[in-house]
């Protein structure tokens, strides 16, 4: 009946190659996005005299992405399930300021404990992820059960926790933080995993890719599902671990620390992103919790009707939302070595930027974890590249915001077409 | 099949020996000060199509949603085999073997096939996340008996035509072995070969056993396919006949003007029928 319509007779190369590459499960939208950062970097790389794709830059990038990419990663569930966050750069303040102190002040002082014990760092992290998740679940209560709308308690949210910092110390300036801690923002001489830790990561990075290609093929050969063509499964691990492999010998270990003059590696910060992102991806796409997410972005109703939890669902994502806050609020705060009030001002703005430059819709049902990731990489990398050419601040806000707003217009555009 | 009475013969509740599959009882739902539904009873037997009728706004969506735990009663009783039960959401409504299929199908657009039709009920690996290649190949097997033409496993629902949608509304409620299936409008939005599928579906799932409560406002669909017809008008229950004893224009008298066919002359059948 209607099934012979939904194969045109003549299609147009456009849609042939995006239903290849679909057939081969593979996002043809990631594939643009990566293509979009390909020619973003060469145009600055030519611009810029061939300052641009240098290691030493590439690695900076890197690490000045890492704070906004993680929390652009809870912002896509946060869309995805038709919500917003507007709360999360002054959430990022408040933990941060809570970790700085907890390390400058209540154990050393209210505790009479000292200062750089071992210690140190693991209970200020332990206490902002915690109070991260507690304000999370605030906030998501407030959403998901009493339905306040997202916009409402998170503008109060932004207010509320900017405010609160100023009950700690008069919100004056606390620094320096313990050096360990410190080793989470990626500076000084061993914020990075050096050289043959790097390689190490790297390896252990490659066999994942590996093993997880081989296990999916696995999988579906036991279900007799439609297996994508061995040259293409082959094609993925390889190009996967050639990727792992140039960022570690042409960028990580390639940049000299100035410091100690010796290979730099992956930072930490680095790490921490691709940590999240894996796990994220995998919450996202592999649990319960991340197909309950997608399904009431796609029809609330229908997932409502369709047995599932959706109040707790909605809490959940602003749970990971404040969790993920306290992980970037813990990257700022160690790479500045100190915590001021004003960190993480308008730091929403780049958050939400960032998830939807990286394909997530406010239409909801629709967004993913790596796409917000590359996202943040690519507003970094028209920050720093204009940085590179010498354009003054406010010009660069203007192109950033011209591109947030041609990217979901060409976006929209598209998926119209594909329809 | 065979452990089955014919399920004709049962006619309402007066029949004491055999327990109704679905007993619903005085059932009340009020939105503000309007009575959506009024004291109405209704009840359904395994083997049988139940067709709830009536004008738009006389309540019987609202009375069935009550079963589907998509909106709770404020009062009355619901029974299942006999036991009373509480029904105060949709997983509620689930363990008790009710399914529902909507109007609107109620499906996650954004989400393919599979995941739909498993949407709420999962299958796990043993690692507690989700196995799509056991959903993906359940579904293969499930569409390849109820929409052979069904091919698009992987695409998200939204691009599929209505019969397909439907099929995918349909296979959910099937594969969970409902006992008691609810059909709200199930052919509004389809063709004329597709509602023709879906009414062939209803008489193999009727033979299987299950009880099915139809909503309709299509007179013939109702008459092909119910044993019994309970109409409701303006949030009270007007009557439960058997179709074998009615004529089209008797229930139609029901629907329009609440009248039992004892009760209701043969100058206002007229009027209605012209």
């Amino acid at each position: 009946m209607t099934d012979t319509q939904a194969a045109p007779a003549t299609p147009s190369k456009t849609s042939a190659l995006r239903s290849g590459l679909a057939s081969a499960e593979i996002d043809s939208r990631m594939v643009g996005m990566i293509l979009a950062t390909a020619v973003i970097w060469i145009s600055f790389n030519l611009l810029s005299d061939g300052d641009f794709l240098t290691a030493r830059n590439l690695w900076n990038l890197s690490v000045q992405s890492t704070s906004i990419a993680i929390m652009a990663t809870g912002m896509v569930l946060i869309i995805v399930s038709r919500n917003i966050d507007l709360s999360v750069g002054s959430l990022l303040g408040f933990l941060g300021y809570v970790m700085a102190m907890v390390q400058t002040r209540w154990i050393p002082n209210t505790f009479d404990l000292g200062l750089e014990r071992w210690y140190t760092w693991i209970v200020a992290l332990a206490v902002g992820l915690a109070l991260g998740a507690l304000v999370g679940a605030f906030q998501g209560f407030l959403v998901g059960y009493i339905k306040i709308p997202a916009f409402i308690v998170t503008l109060g949210g932004l207010l509320i926790w900017r405010g609160l910092i100023f009950r700690f110390e008069q919100g004056q300036t606390l620094s320096p933080l313990d050096s360990t801690f410190g080793r989470l923002g990626g500076g000084g001489a061993d914020g990075s995993l050096g050289d043959w830790k790097s390689w190490l990561v790297g390896g252990i990075a490659c066999a994942l890719i590996i093993a997880s290609v081989v296990l999916s093929r696995r999988r579906r050969q036991r279900y007799d599902l439609p297996l994508r063509p061995m040259w293409l499964d082959v094609g993925i691990a390889v190009l996967g671990c050639a990727v792992v492999v140039a960022g570690i010998g042409l960028v990580a270990n390639r940049y000299i620390s100035p410091i100690t003059g010796s290979p730099t590696g992956i930072a930490y910060p680095v790490v921490i992103l691709i940590m999240v992102t894996i796990l994220m991806t995998f919450l996202a796409r592999r649990r319960q919790f991340g197909r309950y997410v997608y399904a009431y972005g796609g029809n609330p109703e229908a997932a409502e009707l369709g047995g599932i939890n959706t109040r707790k669902v909605v809490m959940m994502t602003f749970v990971l939302m404040g969790v993920l806050c306290a992980v970037s609020a813990a990257v700022q705060t160690a790479r500045l070595d100190a915590a001021v009030t004003n960190l993480g001002v308008t730091n929403e703005l780049d958050v939400i930027s960032a998830a939807v430059i990286g394909g997530t819709s406010f239409a909801g049902g629709i967004g993913t974890i790596p796409g917000a990731v590359l996202g943040a990489v690519i507003m970094q990398s028209l920050r720093s590249g204009m940085v590179l050419l010498k354009v003054d601040s406010p010009t660069q806000d203007v192109v950033v915001g011209l591109v947030l707003i041609v990217a979901v217009g060409l976006d929209s555009t598209l998926r119209k077409g594909a329809k | 099949m065979t452990d089955l009475d014919t399920p004709g013969t049962a006619s309402a509740a007066s029949d004491g020996s055999r327990v109704p599959l679905v007993d619903m009882r005085d059932i009340r739902v009020s939105f503000g000060g309007v009575h959506a539904v009024d004291g109405v009873s209704i009840d359904l037997y395994a083997g049988e199509v139940v067709a709830l009728v009536g004008g738009n706004g006389a309540g019987k969506s609202t009375m069935i949603h009550t079963l589907a735990g998509a909106h709770p009663a404020d009062s009355g009783q619901i029974l299942i085999n006999g036991e009373p039960v509480t029904i105060n959401n949709p997983r509620d409504a689930r363990s008790y073997g009710v399914e529902t299929i909507y109007q609107k199908l109620a499906l996650a657009d954004n989400i393919d096939a599979a995941g739909n039709i498993f949407l709420g009920r999962e299958l796990k690996t043993r690692f507690g996340s989700l196995d799509d290649s056991a959903m993906s190949s359940a579904t293969q097997k499930l569409m390849a008996r109820l929409n052979p033409r069904f091919k698009n496993l992987r695409t998200p629902v939204k691009s599929l035509s209505g019969g397909q949608r439907q099929s995918v509304a349909i296979a959910r409620a099937v594969h969970f072995n409902a006992k008691i299936l609810i059909m709200d409008e199930p052919t509004a939005a389809l063709g004329p070969a597709e509602t023709a599928e879906v009414r062939e579906l209803i008489t193999q799932l009727k033979s299987e056993g299950i009880g099915i409560f139809l909503i309709s406002h299509d007179i013939h669909d109702v008459f092909d396919l119910a044993d019994r017809i309970s109409v409701m008008l303006q949030g009270k229950l007007v009557g439960t006949v058997n179709k074998a004893e009615v004529t089209k224009d008797e229930v139609l008298a029901m629907i329009i003007i609440g009248k039992m066919p004892g009760e209701v002359s043969t100058e206002e059948i007229e009027e209605i029928t012209h």
